[in-house]
């Protein structure tokens, strides 16, 4: 059974040795002339201002809190899935009950403004 | 286990990781050409026949460039970001075969890396690992366009994980498997693109929202926010956020073609075990068209509507589309 | 086989320990939360060989991919990546520290003074493997348990909901009151 695991180890290491040798390609061959005003963030040719690391809206902070709880649904969801012909009634009625109550937490974060983004 | 097999993954990893990376630089030249064409122009054909050299001098400009670093950047992760997001496109189509077997100097050779009996869950785990790379390319530039480009990218790409997630229900319960030979081996007489059309397009939209392609390409607004997350970015690190999203293109299409279009299935494919990989190299190019093809008609849909569409629309209607294929389901084969 | 196997989990087992104290002792909430990632996914790898592939893959894909999605998006959120150098409840460390020496001993204990292996490391090869076992486990036998964690997706739905405060209009713009949480004072 794990060895069908120890192929993704493998392509694993394969990738990261791929983009290794990418960057390290770059970073061999490219020339190196730093000057200050290389070095300063690129903000279309204006003069930066402020800082470059900033607190951003509680959005983000709400669309991944929405999205971990419906994630462990869809996680479930997927597993029923896979064996719903063997479940039969029972199986489809008791995912129909974890639907209808996560679909309302849905509408309740749709109603309450949470999935706007202005 | 015997030092061949480790050998045998070994190069079919190789293979995989070539391949796409390839394909990669191919699939460049592809939409160069493609939107040139339809834009009624001729597109880049001047480096080799057709062109076909230009991506190679494009990968040996790149390799020569300069690179730089920001001041305030911080440094370990600056380098490391680029890494981070290509190794999930590289990795995430190590489940999807190519085609069944065939015998190569006496030694059954399978035509797929592995086939893991919960392949599905894997390629959901790679996708949401694949966020990282964006939003820690953002924050290590400290540039305040390239990290609210990186947020926003992965605010987008989680809300679509949701509807990606959900459509790949359809087929896994008409295959009753989460192993994609399995569900390609169910589509044997007929593709689930018929079955559930839903699901499909569900599947087409979030997966072009979840490799950041046109019309969904709001990390890359460049008017805006001046090119998003590797707007700091030079030289072959930038090549690899360019090479991760062309990957990902690839490799969307690869698992949609498996998932709804028969994989590696086509005609006499039971005969000749060598046509799987030609079948499905056919159908991903033709997948490749179409995204191309949007890009170059549709404009890009504004970021509230974008999260809308994925909230308010795709994730309700993914979840329709199981209870209803659900249904139907337990009522035939039940 | 054996030793292999002792190998792999040796490895295994340093990378989740050195991420965890990794975690612990970077100054930067950021690398923090990166190290948390690392010590998920392996974690997750160990699931893998213990022969539970489903919690395997739903422990990278919510953990690694969704929760910590959240926490580096806090982190971000309040501009918090570096933190203080002074400790805010002071003596944590030592309580901390001493808390850590009073489970490793327990832990010790535990394994000395037994006489044979537990019992629920025994358990676990029912067919775990086959995500179609883990469907029919999850609605045959605990049914129950599964519907209630709907009920505690719902909870937590309203709780985040109301965290973030989206309630509260501010007058006249008809926008709630995060639209004013702006640029970080300096």
């Amino acid at each position: 059974m794990l060895q069908d695991y120890l192929p993704l180890f493998v392509i694993l290491v394969v990738g990261f040795a791929v983009a290794l040798i990418a960057v390290l390609l770059g970073m061999l061959f490219g020339p190196r002339r730093p000057t200050p005003r290389k070095a300063a963030p690129y903000e279309s040719g204006i003069v930066p201002y402020g800082p470059g690391r900033r607190r951003m809206s509680i959005r983000f902070y709400l669309v991944a809190v929405l999205f971990i709880l419906f994630d462990v649904e869809v996680v479930f969801v997927i597993f029923w899935a896979a064996a719903a012909r063997q479940l039969g009634w029972l199986g489809f009625l008791a995912m129909l009950v974890f639907l209808i109550v996560l679909e309302v937490a849905h509408v309740y974060a749709w109603k309450k403004g949470a999935l706007e983004w202005d | 286990m015997d030092a061949g097999l480790f050998w045998e993954w070994v190069i079919k990893s190789l293979i995989i990781v070539l391949m796409l990376t390839a394909g990669f630089a191919y699939a460049t030249l592809y939409e160069r050409r493609v939107i040139a064409r339809i834009q009624v122009r001729i597109g880049p054909n001047r480096a080799g026949p057709f062109g076909l050299l230009q991506p190679v001098a494009d990968g040996i400009k790149l390799i020569f460039k300069e690179e730089l670093t920001p001041a305030g950047a911080d440094k370990v992760l600056f380098f490391l970001a680029p890494i981070i997001t290509v190794l999930p496109s590289l990795v995430i189509t190590a489940v999807v075969p190519w085609g069944d077997t065939v015998v190569i100097g006496g030694r059954v050779i399978r035509l797929y890396l592995t086939d893991i009996n919960v392949g599905i869950l894997y390629i959901l785990a790679v996708a949401s690992i694949s966020v990282y790379g964006i939003v820690l390319a953002g924050w290590a530039s400290n540039n305040k366009y390239a990290l609210l480009g990186g947020l926003r990218s992965t605010a987008q790409m989680i809300s679509y994980e949701l509807a990606l997630g959900l459509s790949f229900v359809g087929p896994i319960l008409l295959a009753g498997s989460l192993s994609l030979m399995d569900i390609i081996n169910a589509q044997k007489h007929l593709w689930f693109v018929v079955l559930q059309p839903a699901a499909f397009l569900l599947y087409f939209l979030a997966s072009l929202a979840e490799v950041n392609r046109a019309p969904f390409d709001m990390p890359e607004a460049e008017q805006e926010l001046t090119a998003g997350y590797h707007a700091e970015y030079s030289g072959m690190k930038f090549a690899l956020f360019f090479m991760a999203e062309y990957i990902k293109m690839i490799a969307v299409a690869m698992i949609g073609a498996s998932l709804f279009l028969g994989g590696f299935m086509g005609p006499f494919v039971d005969r000749f075990p060598w046509l799987g990989p030609v079948y499905l190299f056919l159908k991903v190019a033709v997948w490749l068209f179409v995204m191309i093809w949007l890009r170059a008609t549709l404009p890009r849909i504004r970021y509230d509507r974008l999260m809308q569409l994925g909230w308010k629309v795709m994730f309700p209607l993914g979840l329709l589309n199981a209870v209803v294929t659900a249904f139907v389901v337990v009522l035939v084969g039940g | 086989m054996a030793l292999g196997t002792l190998i792999v989990f040796a490895v295994l087992g340093l990378v989740v320990a050195g991420s965890a104290i990794g975690m612990l002792v970077s100054r930067n909430a950021i690398y923090a939360a990166l190290f948390l990632v690392l010590n998920f996914i392996t974690v997750g790898v160990l699931y893998l060989i213990l022969g539970a592939p489903f919690i395997s893959f739903a422990q990278v894909a919510i953990y690694a991919g969704s929760i910590m999605v959240l926490f580096v998006f806090v982190i971000m959120l309040l501009g918090a990546e570096q933190l203080p150098v002074q400790e805010p409840l002071r003596g944590q460390r030592w309580i901390g520290l001493l808390a850590g020496v009073l489970f490793l001993l327990e832990a010790g204990a535990f394994f000395y003074l037994r006489t044979s292996a537990p019992r629920w490391a025994a358990e676990i090869g029912f067919g775990f493997e086959s995500p179609v076992v883990v469907g029919r486990m999850l609605i045959e036998k605990y049914l129950l348990p599964f519907e209630i964690t709907g009920f505690l997706l719902l909870i937590a739905v309203v709780g985040a909901i109301f965290l973030a405060r989206l309630d509260t209009p501010v007058k006249g713009t008809g926008l709630g009151r995060h639209a004013q949480i702006g640029e970080r004072k300096e």
